[in-house]
């Protein structure tokens, strides 16, 4: 019975720093070109080369510790990985051991039943991505790209503090993203930028150590992390309620199946013999520099969620998806500074633009209608110009023409009618037209009404103002 | 009999009076090399058609009045240093065919200087030896006898000057390869401190002992080219932003009033009788120079050599890692699997003190073992260091011994490698230390060369050539030449 289990899980994260070039030469990190040609030499683990620290790396991992309040090293110093695989040029990966750059530091999670956990983290490292070898393009072949070798990662390492798949997904999403509202990782999972290995281990509840864990590789969407942890949960309390022990071993999801498998045992036997990369030099960081970094900290996610609360008066729900990601809390700030209106810009940013973007797969940076302009647009809804219906049209019509507002509801007259005589006439002309439904109105059938307003806008188009109509019907009815 | 070296420094006069052109040098260097290193095997590739073409270069900014100190002047680089388009061998058969698509930074920097390479030097196997037997491409023998070796690894670059085929060329210093086959072959060695030439391009063997020197006849003729050569490199991080002073104009200051300390523990057993008196006898001409010679102690001396020889493994198992047949170098023929690529590429690309060194590399690295012998490496390095700080408060300058004896002979050592190590002992402490140190003859023991080492203080490069240079204009051992018989000159 599983209840009687407790699962305890800790997430090494690998969150690729979004740099132009690779984190010892200057080769390129862009995703998606021709095997080996971002392989410089350096890359190719040359002989005689030697590894320059990329700078900006520096800056992008000690902005995340302080961002989760971690302590940022003073001394931080690289230190060399060795095993031999065909995508690590080196024989080495250059990594981080004992004198990490980031130590310690934690992040708030936000559960269902809205209270909050506090989960540590360890540490978090900068070291260098491998390549990848690439089956099937030559045929009998394995191909090696070193596209990605030497590509910046920051490996974000969490105490054993996670107790489910759902909490382990939770908090990898909230250092997406950190991550992201940093400007350090563009967190594209698809891309490989943003991935995770898990720690697993199941317990008698109760029971103060640990069991035997299992490591699962490379998990790079949130879907698989939950569904690949909960069968390595599920697996683990099968083998030990059927007599059995779990064996210390890497493990891979298999999506396709939904299962986990061993890995081959040779990967494990590895003794990485970690020592201080005498190529490079200590990093160290003075108080100033640490300074400067704080002085540049953008507003975090949780008290920009807190902020619109209360500078905007917006509820929880409502705040979520507009501050999911630092771009869209901009845009959304965009609107309502030129609008006045934080609701009515909250549900069109979260609505009909989070629509559009999503038809197209675009980013909100790439946007086809501007902040400003739906601004533009939303202020004819405030000035009764369009109704809100009619806003969904010129709004689809920006989309498409890249015009503005003003000039899409002057060429296609959307203009709403609000001139009282002419909506009266028209009000008139559809209680003439329709006695039978004007009995059922005044025999108390008050649904009817919605049958006058449908009458009226199809006449016009919809550009009635509703609410005027609404107003004169009664009135004329009920006379 | 007629000298048949000339200096740097004498070859720079010639060209820049216009008594000679660089092609007439190189010439003359090209055909001794052809004369006499089929006896000495000091080459492992000479390009002669390239340093003709560099030399013509050369003649042109002699005639256009635009040359510099080195323009024109011959050399030789040894063959770990990365040459685009020349091979470079490490004289290992892992990389026999191996063409760098690039230049150490060494190499271009005195490329730029107007130096021409006539080729490529012989050198232990990865820089990995002490007698320059372990190369792939044969040993090296020593021009003043050629049953003996010239020392290592820097082997093939000072059997070559100390015969004249060149009046210079580059070697790398990791536990002395510059400074020992620079004693043992009669010419003057310098290792500068570590960080002041650029390890770009220099075929890694223990990064943080590595340091490139310069082997040339005299120290007025090394601090010419090492001026070339030193300086801050953005591509090698740990290269010194130091500021480079001018070498050449510090050769003459007087040395009188500064102290020479004599670390005792050199003179302790182990130190050839002969050897020991010619050293000593070096120091009375520092001290009729007027300097006080003070006996200071190096109480982790003993431990030095062992330390060395965990430390250097360690880092030579990683960076040989690359070699794995993948991507350059040796690949075995007939691997079924990965892991068989691996193992027969290696078997077959190393030789054995390569292979025994990286073994005692993983080993030392290895869970269980690291801190029983890497950590504890470290921490001797660091006592011997402090010992050698603590010295230079109260010295300026330390000498002593290069090597505990003369040239050994071909085979006496290469089946002991602890006897090979301990050959070692004057001169790895400089490299843990990263120390600047040079070997100047000073001797004849038995008709062969005897070093003396001078240590400086970290980038007291400047003091270390004057103190060199001063006693070179007192004796004449530095122009001590090895009786060479050539085709032309018979007996």
């Amino acid at each position: 019975m599983s209840t009687q289990w407790e699962t305890v899980i800790g997430l090494e994260i690998h969150a690729q720093l979004a740099t132009r070039s690779k984190i010892f030469s200057g080769a390129s990190t862009r995703y998606g070109a021709e095997p080996n040609t971002q392989a410089d030499l350096v890359t190719l683990g040359y002989p005689g080369v030697l590894p320059v620290l990329n700078r900006e790396v520096v800056v992008m991992a000690a902005r995340f510790g302080v961002a989760v309040d971690a302590n940022v090293a003073h001394r931080a110093v690289f230190a060399r990985k060795n095993y031999f695989y065909p995508d690590l040029p080196k024989g080495y990966q250059i990594s981080q051991l004992e004198l990490p750059i980031v130590q310690g530091g934690h992040i708030t999670l936000r559960l269902e039943d809205g209270s909050e956990k506090r989960i540590n983290l360890t540490r978090a490292h900068l070291e260098e991505d491998a390549g990848k070898s690439l089956h099937g393009i030559i045929e009998g072949k394995t191909g090696i790209d070193l596209n990605r070798a030497g590509t910046p990662l920051l490996e974000i390492v969490s105490e054993p503090e996670l107790s489910s798949a759902k909490e382990a997904v939770n908090y990898m999403r909230v250092i997406h993203q950190l991550v992201r509202y940093l400007g350090i990782s563009d967190g594209n999972m698809q891309e490989g930028s943003f991935r995770c290995d898990a720690n697993i281990s199941v317990r008698p509840k109760g029971q103060a150590e640990l069991g035997t864990r299992t490591e699962l590789k490379n998990l790079n969407s949130f879907r698989f992390i939950e569904k690949a942890i909960n069968f390595e949960i599920e697996r683990q309390i099968g083998l030990i309620e059927d007599g059995g022990k779990v064996v210390q071993e890497t493990r891979l999801y298999d999506s396709d199946r939904d299962e986990t498998r061993p890995m081959r045992s040779k990967e494990e036997a590895n003794d990485y013999r970690y020592f201080p990369d005498p190529d490079l030099l200590p990093i160290v960081l003075d108080d100033e520099f640490l300074q400067a970094v704080r002085d540049a900290m953008p507003e975090l996610p949780q008290v920009k969620s807190q902020r619109f609360v209360t500078e905007y008066g917006l509820k929880a729900s409502e705040i979520e998806l507009l501050t999911a990601a630092r771009e869209t809390a901009d845009y959304f700030e965009g609107v309502t500074a030129e609008l006045g209106d934080p609701k009515l810009a909250a549900n069109w940013v979260s609505g009909e633009l989070g629509a559009m973007l999503n038809r197209d797969s675009l980013d909100i940076a790439d946007s086809k209608v501007g902040a400003t302009s739906l601004a533009e647009l939303l202020k004819r809804i405030q000035d009764n110009s369009i109704s809100g219906k009619i806003a969904k049209e010129v709004f689809a019509a920006m989309w498409e023409t890249g015009d503005t507002a003003d000039s899409i509801i002057d060429s296609r007259g959307l203009q709403q009618i609000t001139d009282t005589v002419e909506l009266e006439s028209l009000v008139d002309q559809v209680i003439t037209d329709n006695p039978t439904q004007v009995k059922q109105f005044r025999a108390g059938k008050d649904k009817v009404l919605g049958f006058f307003v449908g009458q009226i806008m199809q006449a016009t188009q919809g550009k009635a103002n509703p609410a005027q109509v609404n107003k004169i019907l009664r009135d004329k009815l009920a006379s | 009999m007629a000298r048949q070296r000339q200096t740097v420094a004498e070859l720079s006069r010639l060209l820049r009076s216009g008594t000679a052109t660089s092609r007439e040098l190189t010439e003359a260097c090209l055909q001794r090399i052809a004369e006499l290193d089929s006896g000495l095997n000091s080459f492992i590739n000479v390009t002669s058609e390239a340093a003709l073409d560099a030399a013509d270069a050369a003649d042109q900014l002699l005639s256009d009045g635009t040359a510099g100190p080195l323009t024109g002047v011959p050399m030789a680089h040894k063959d770990i240093f990365c040459t685009r388009g020349v091979t470079t061998t490490c004289a290992s058969r892992m990389l026999e065919n191996f063409v760098a698509p690039y230049d150490a930074t060494v190499v271009e920097r005195l490329a730029e200087a107007g130096m021409v390479s006539v080729g490529k030097t012989n050198m232990d196997e990865f820089a990995m030896g002490s007698s320059n037997e372990t190369s792939y491409f044969g040993v090296v023998r020593n021009p003043w006898d050629q049953e003996r070796s010239p020392g290592g690894s820097s082997g093939g670059s000072a059997a070559a000057v100390a015969a004249g085929l060149v009046p210079v060329a580059t070697g790398t210093d990791t536990g002395g390869s510059v400074r020992q086959p620079a004693a043992l072959c009669g010419i003057t060695g310098f290792k500068p401190t570590y960080g002041r030439v650029s390890r770009y391009g220099i075929v890694a063997f223990a990064s943080s002992l590595d340091q490139a020197g310069i082997l040339g006849l005299t120290a007025e003729d090394v601090a010419l080219v090492i001026q070339a050569m030193a300086g801050f490199d953005e591509r090698d991080s740990t290269s010194s932003p130091e500021a480079v002073p001018d070498y050449v104009a510090g050769l003459e200051a007087s040395i009188s009033g500064k102290i020479i300390g004599v670390p005792k523990e050199y003179f302790s057993a182990g130190l050839d009788a002969a050897y020991a008196e010619a050293v000593h006898a070096a120091l009375d001409v520092y001290r009729q120079m007027g300097a006080e010679i003070r006996e200071v102690s190096l109480p982790n001396l003993s431990l030095a050599v062992p330390a060395y020889y965990v430390v250097c493994p360690a880092e030579a198992s990683s960076n040989l890692s690359r070699f794995d047949g993948i991507r350059f170098g040796h690949r075995a023929e007939g691997a079924t699997d990965l892991e068989s690529l691996y193992k027969l590429t290696r078997q077959e690309g190393f030789g054995d003190e390569v292979k025994r060194r990286i073994m005692t590399g993983t080993y030392v690295l290895s869970a269980g073992y690291y801190d029983a012998y890497y950590l504890q490496a470290q921490k001797v390095r660091q006592l011997i260091s402090n010992d050698l700080a603590r010295c230079f408060d109260e010295v300026d300058i330390l000498a002593g011994p290069t090597t505990p004896t003369v040239a050994f002979h071909i085979g006496e050592k290469i089946d002991d490698p602890v006897q090979m190590y301990l050959n070692d002992i004057y001169t790895v402490s400089v490299n843990l230390a990263g120390l600047p140190g040079i070997s100047i003859p000073c001797g004849l023991s038995d008709g062969l060369p005897v070093g003396l080492q001078l240590i400086g203080p970290h980038f007291a490069e400047q003091s270390v050539l004057n103190f060199a240079h001063l006693y070179q204009k007192e004796t004449d051992w530095h122009l001590r030449e090895p009786d060479q018989r050539t085709a032309e000159e018979p007996g």
